[in-house]
């Protein structure tokens, strides 16, 4: 238990880095749980070579694992590539969480790293692994 | 007239007849306080079903030897408990199910297929667990007819004066208690309304049947949709009572074996009730255990299981309120089964599920399959702490720690 919500996780839950909105962002996605009804929108804005993600902001409502892995996200991705994120294996972001997940608590945790993938996919174009693709088909409003 | 006062039910007592409570979740003895999304199961039906297994079992209706007869009796037996249990008028009237989901499945699609059309409303609450909405709106959405909400207030209960604002309604769809709230909707009245309207009523007693007295004849209905995994008994049997009169007029619902009178290349005809809804092999033994169930809850006494559960309801309601900073929704404790439904303020309820689970209490979190029911409380998801007649005070007073804790780590 208080392995789960350990110090870190407490951190960024109530702190929340790149928490916010990017008006007129290059590439946006939203995304839904819907176990739990947790919401998190994703908005990238890149730099000049059109591919290094130069701002990244999330909002959104859900537990203290999603809020804190998609927090921790933001702080991951900024100045990577759109590529090298579409490669990036959900194992690493899981391991920066470092607390075990149930299977259901798992889908909390990766809910901003499918969302973002998305974003990245419609804006350019980037692979979309079959375990994200349910995800885009998502129509939220 | 004299007052009979009731046998007080003693929950401790009973306790000791669930042989899970006999474990403990990391370190702790287990307060299991989702009784509204399955109950547990006493040793009874458990030495029911193995009873059956090792003595009687066989395919049923079918054998002309004596185990088939066996148990064939243990079946039908069961049958004729379930039809005391709800008072129908007569067991065939009684359908097994695979669920309190398939009856109503049922009911939509044989009566409704057949029975609704352009311009006829089928009429729901906005209470409605998933599994008497859906249905009903896709088969609305089939036929034509127009699918409509009957608005709560805000405390979670039926707004009866809206029912004016609808003609033309075929079909008036509740549950007796809602899973999420709690509320125990005024079925009698409903029914009547319909009634008068030439509409079905349709009852989802999943949650009402473990916690409340039954009775088909004295709330009116016309259908009424159960199940055994909520009463104590085996997961994967449910049951429907229907007027014979509207089951004797509907088609099948699932068509193969046992539900056919004569099988011909050209045409098959169909059986008598109730085996014309019931198709193939059916959940035999569990069909059994969901009868020892019955009689089990029927021993405990419906009516003391649910004095019990309003005084629970209404002391976790007290000691909710003490933990401050914790939202309550629902009825008053007098118009409200075992259920209470909360938020923490500022915390997701997984996360307070999760705090409590490593207390060894748990609960319920996220949308408890009402959608349109959490849309309209304006929340995403809730906390969800049910009871039933082993739960015991102390239970709620482990809940209402691990509240304080959650909201020391995560408030």
């Amino acid at each position: 238990m208080e392995d789960l919500y350990r110090e870190v996780i407490l951190d960024h839950y109530k702190n929340p880095r790149g928490h916010g909105v990017i008006e007129g962002a290059d590439a946006q996605a939203e995304g839904l749980n819907p176990l739990c009804g947790d919401e998190v929108s994703i908005y990238v804005q890149f730099a000049d070579d059109g591919e290094t993600i130069d701002e990244v902001k999330f909002s959104g409502r859900g537990c203290a694992i999603s809020q804190a892995s998609t927090s921790m996200l933001m702080e991951m991705v900024q100045g990577r590539t759109a590529t090298e994120i579409a490669e990036l294996p959900k194992e690493d972001l899981l391991e920066e969480v470092g607390i075990p997940l149930t299977p259901i608590r798992l889908k909390c945790a990766l809910l901003g790293l499918g969302v973002l993938k998305v974003a990245l996919h419609r804006a350019k174009g980037t692979p979309l692994p079959e375990e994200w693709a349910g995800l885009d088909e998502l129509d939220l409003k | 007239m004299a007052v009979t006062a009731r046998p007080a039910l003693d929950a401790q007592k009973l306790r000791a007849d669930f042989p899970i409570f006999e474990q403990k979740i990391h370190g702790k003895p287990l307060a299991y306080l989702d009784s509204a999304a399955s109950s547990q199961k006493p040793a009874q039906v458990l030495d029911a079903l193995r009873d059956f297994y090792e003595t009687s079992y066989a395919n049923v209706h079918r054998g002309v030897y004596q185990l088939s007869e066996r148990a064939t009796e243990a079946y039908e037996g069961a049958r004729e408990t379930a039809r005391a249990f709800v008072n129908a008028p007569a067991a065939r009237e009684v359908i097994f199910t695979r669920s309190a989901t398939e009856s109503i499945n049922l009911v939509a699609y044989a009566w409704g297929l057949d029975n609704l059309g352009p311009g006829d409303v089928v009429l729901v609450t906005e209470l409605e667990h998933h599994s008497n909405f859906v249905p009903w709106q896709y088969i609305a959405k089939r036929t034509g007819a127009d699918f409509r909400l009957l608005p709560i207030d805000d405390h979670g209960e039926l707004q009866l004066e809206a029912l004016d604002e609808h003609d033309g309604v075929k079909v008036v769809a509740t549950n007796l208690v809602s899973n999420s709230l709690g509320t125990v909707n005024p079925v009698t009245k409903l029914a009547a309304w319909a009634h008068e309207r030439g509409a079905i009523m349709v009852v989802d007693a999943a949650q009402g049947a473990p916690h409340h007295r039954v009775d088909v004849q004295e709330l009116g209905c016309d259908f009424l949709a159960f199940s055994s995994h909520k009463l104590c008994g085996p997961s994967g049997v449910g049951a429907l009572w229907g007027r014979a009169e509207l089951l004797e007029r509907m088609a099948p619902f699932n068509l193969g074996g046992h539900m056919i009178r004569s099988v011909k290349a050209e045409e098959t005809t169909w059986g008598e009730l109730p085996y014309k809804f019931e198709a193939g092999t059916m959940p035999i033994a569990e069909a059994v255990g969901f009868g020892a169930a019955m009689d089990y809850v029927s021993a405990v006494g419906v009516e003391a299981i649910a004095d019990y559960e309003s005084e629970l309801a209404a002391y976790a309601l007290e000691r909710l309120a003490e933990v401050g900073g914790v939202i309550t929704y629902g009825p008053p404790p007098e118009r409200r089964a075992g259920i209470v439904s909360f938020n923490v303020e500022g915390i997701h309820p997984h996360d307070v599920a999760q705090v409590l689970d490593s207390e060894g209490v748990a609960i319920r979190a996220g949308h408890h399959c009402c959608q349109p029911l959490m849309k309209r409380l304006g929340v995403a998801a809730t906390n969800r702490a049910s009871f039933y007649l082993y739960t015991v005070p102390e239970e709620i007073d482990r809940l209402a720690e691990g509240l304080h804790k959650a909201r020391k780590i995560l408030g």
